[in-house]
Order: structure tokens, then C-alpha cells, then sequence
């Protein structure tokens, strides 16, 4: 598939996040969204995703056949859509009769992100880490071309991080795209970097996201 | 289709495991029913005509607790943003969604009205209708509910609002669902009747409250 954002404005609450966004994903590409703390990465993230509608611009998807851009793409962020009470297992089946589109039973899923011994255990007794483990297995259990990732290494150890850097190229590799809003290196190869800056840092470093006014 | 029956299954299971509000709603009716004859006084002439009429108010009362938690649960914790990236249509995951907390809340409260008729003094006729009744209008008052839920989704204890906002519309079906339960004792108008205009107040609460409860909650987003 393919992912256009052109000329994206975003303002909530009267407030201007970022404006002039642009950007272009092809088949395999990834996009790593940068930015201090409160510059909009999430909130560029909810517009891709459908949940907020911009002020301003477009977001359209291509070669995509019939599906909606909602019915194309994964997120994980900081809600990570787990039910306390049910087990990785049963949240995951879940996630996949839900989502439609099958390709990994959630065992495998979990036992690809060293979560396999997790599979009955209630997603409340798990840590944070290993949550949002269960919630990275979802991209796995059902096929869908884009991936929208908040700050997906949060709360995650070294060995994991690798296993979804792993993850990723190998979406990249059969035509997936990434976007991820991140603080650190994902081990993206040769990701394009989108920096959304607030004005008074910005010198004119990032043209294709000048976001021009913002008041606080 | 498989989307939405994952959606009721998961729903279920959540009740089961968690409890919650499906119990509560029981023992909330109970303790309505249980506190009126303490009220009234032990006149059982007075709580037998009144009977149905408590009944219905209770379970009028007993819908709104849990329905706040409906959609806000799966607000709070990002699973709305994955159902509405569901192939299905969010009108079917409201639908799926309300079925299953009918089976949780509604369903039990009718099943069990005959036993708490028993306070109130009803004879067997009085609490057949009155079970009947509250069978085919409690789907209204659930439906009916979807909307406020669906409303106040997004804000943080809004369970009063809720109240606030759904019992006035709450009060046709409580008109019918009293007046067929009484028109079962004697009097002068079919049971059927207002039976019927109840089975069409649920029809009607199905469709308007499934499209107006996604509509707001697209609305919210």
C-alpha cells in the first residue's frame, strides 16, 4: 500500500499543534516521527489512525483495493487495548477474530516475542514490559500493511527491542510500512525521519514539518 | 460476523470473570424491592396493586448501574480505537456490545423478577406479566442507555450524567411495561395491547439506539 499525508493540520482544544505536514510512504518504507515531548507525535499518530480529524490537509491510502485506511493498519501505543482480566492468549484470539486477516495463531505470536510460557496467564498478573509485549504480538496475529507504533520500545528490554526490530524489517521486506514515534534508534535501516518541531526551536531545520504557530 | 460474535463472547467472558456489574444490578433490584414493603408498611392489599409499578422502577433503577462502564471501560483502555479498526461496522460492535450486557444484566433481572414478585405480594398471574413485561422491555431501557453511555464515553465519572440523561427517555417503557403488567390483574384494556406497543418500543429502541449510540461515539472521537 500506499500512504500520502498532505499539507496535515492538526489543532485541538483551539490549541495549533503542527501544521504543513507532508509525507509519502511507498511499499516497504518506514517513517520514524521525532520530536520533543508535547510536539504531537501521538497526536499525528491518532489522525493516520482515523481518530482525530485534522483541521486541514488530507491523509489517503492506495493500492489498497476496497479497505478503509482504519481497516489497514495496526496501532500500539500507550493504550494498549488489553483486557486485564483475560488471558494473552483470549485477548489475542480476540484481536484476531476481531481484526480479521489471520496469519499467526497467538501461541506463536507470543512464543515469537519470548512471551510463550504467558499464554494463560491473565494479562493483569504480567509487568509493563511484558504487556506491551502481548500488545506487539498483536501485529503478528492478523496481516495488516501499516503499522503505526508509539514509542514502541517503551518499558521494553534489549532482547526485545531486537526481536521487534526483527519484526519490522521483516514487514518491510513483504511490502509493510512503519511508522513509529519514537526518542530512540529502532533499528530501522534506512527509515526517513519526519522531525516535528515547535516554532521557537525551529530554525528552519525540518522543512517538510514546519509547524509554524503553536500556542501554548 | 465473526467479528461481532468474538466481540459478545469476549464480553461474557469479561462478566464472568470479572462479576461486577451483572450481580450487582440483581442486588441493587433486590434491595429496591426488599426496602419498599419497610416503607409502605406491611399492607398487602397496597403492595399487590403496587407490585408491577415497584418491579418496573427497580428495574428501571438496576439498568443504570453498570451501563456507565459500557463503552468507557474499552475507552479507557484503547480497545474502542481497535474495534473502530474493525472490518465490522461500529453500528454492529454498539449491537454486539448491548446484546451481551443485556445477557449480563437485563436477562437475569427478568428471569428473576418472579422470585422478588414474592415481596411484593403478586399472585402467579401478576408475576408471569410482570416477568413477561420486563423480558421484552428491559431491551429497551438497555438500548435506551447505549445512547447516554455512548454519550459519556469519554468523561471521567460520568455515570451520574448518564442518569441524568437517559431516565427521561426511560419513561415510555416504563408507562407500557406498567400498564401491560397491570392490565394482566383485570381492567378494562388487553394484556396484548400494551404487550405489543412494549415489543415495538424495544424494536424501536434497537434501531434508534444502535445508530445514535455510534454516533456518538464516532462524535466523541
Amino acid at each position: 500500500m500506499r500512504l500520502t499525508a498532505q499539507d496535515l493540520a492538526v489543532r485541538r482544544s483551539g490549541r495549533r499543534i503542527f501544521s504543513g505536514l507532508s509525507f509519502a510512504l511507498g511499499p516497504g518504507e518506514a517513517l520514524m516521527v521525532t520530536g520533543r515531548n508535547g510536539a504531537g507525535k501521538s497526536t499525528l499518530l491518532a489522525v493516520l489512525a482515523g481518530r482525530l480529524k485534522p483541521e486541514a490537509g488530507t491523509v489517503t491510502a492506495s493500492e489498497v483495493g476496497e479497505a478503509t485506511l482504519s481497516e489497514c493498519l495496526h496501532v500500539v501505543g500507550h493504550r494498549d487495548g488489553l483486557k486485564s482480566p483475560l488471558t494473552a492468549e483470549e485477548n489475542l484470539a480476540f484481536a484476531r477474530d476481531l481484526l480479521g486477516a489471520p496469519t499467526a495463531s497467538p501461541q506463536a505470536a507470543l512464543e515469537e516475542l519470548g512471551l510463550g510460557h504467558a499464554l494463560r496467564l491473565p494479562v493483569a498478573y504480567l509487568s509493563a514490559g511484558q504487556r506491551r509485549r502481548v500488545a506487539l504480538a498483536r501485529l503478528l496475529v492478523c496481516r495488516r500493511p501499516l503499522w503505526l507504533l508509539d514509542e514502541p520500545t517503551a518499558a521494553l528490554d534489549a532482547a526485545s527491542q531486537e526481536v521487534l526490530a526483527g519484526m519490522m524489517a521483516r514487514h518491510r521486506a513483504a511490502g509493510g510500512l512503519v511508522i513509529a514515534a519514537t526518542h530512540q534508534a529502532l533499528g530501522l535501516v534506512d527509515a526517513r525521519e519526519l522531525r516535528i518541531e515547535a516554532p521557537a526551536a525551529s530554525t528552519q531545520a525540518a522543512p517538510a514539518a514546519a509547524a509554524d504557530e503553536v500556542w501554548w | 460476523m465473526r467479528a461481532l460474535r468474538a466481540l459478545v463472547a469476549r464480553d461474557l467472558a469479561l462478566a464472568a470473570r470479572v462479576g461486577g456489574s451483572g450481580a450487582l444490578s440483581l442486588v441493587f433490584f433486590l434491595m429496591i424491592v426488599a426496602l419498599v414493603p419497610f416503607a409502605l408498611g406491611p399492607d398487602l392489599n397496597l403492595l399487590s396493586r403496587i407490585g408491577p409499578a415497584i418491579l418496573w422502577l427497580a428495574a428501571v433503577l438496576s439498568t443504570l448501574i453498570g451501563l456507565d462502564r459500557l463503552f468507557q471501560a474499552d475507552e479507557e483502555d484503547g480497545s474502542l480505537d481497535l474495534m473502530s479498526g474493525s472490518p465490522a461496522p461500529l453500528e454492529g460492535v454498539v449491537l454486539a456490545k448491548v446484546l451481551a450486557h443485556w445477557l449480563t444484566t437485563g436477562l437475569p433481572l427478568a428471569l428473576a423478577s418472579p422470585l422478588f414478585g414474592l415481596l411484593v405480594a403478586l399472585d402467579g398471574r401478576a408475576m408471569a406479566a410482570t416477568a413477561l413485561t420486563l423480558l421484552v422491555g428491559t431491551p429497551a431501557l438497555t438500548f435506551v442507555g447505549a445512547v447516554g453511555a455512548a454519550l459519556t464515553a469519554s468523561i471521567r465519572r460520568g455515570g451520574l450524567i448518564l442518569a441524568v440523561v437517559v431516565l427521561p427517555l426511560m419513561i415510555p417503557t416504563l408507562i407500557f411495561g406498567v400498564s401491560a403488567s397491570e392490565s394482566a390483574l383485570g381492567g378494562t384494556v388487553p394484556f396484548t395491547t400494551p404487550l405489543a406497543i412494549l415489543c415495538a418500543l424495544s424494536l424501536i429502541a434497537g434501531v434508534i439506539g444502535t445508530l445514535a449510540a455510534a454516533a456518538a461515539l464516532r462524535w466523541s472521537e
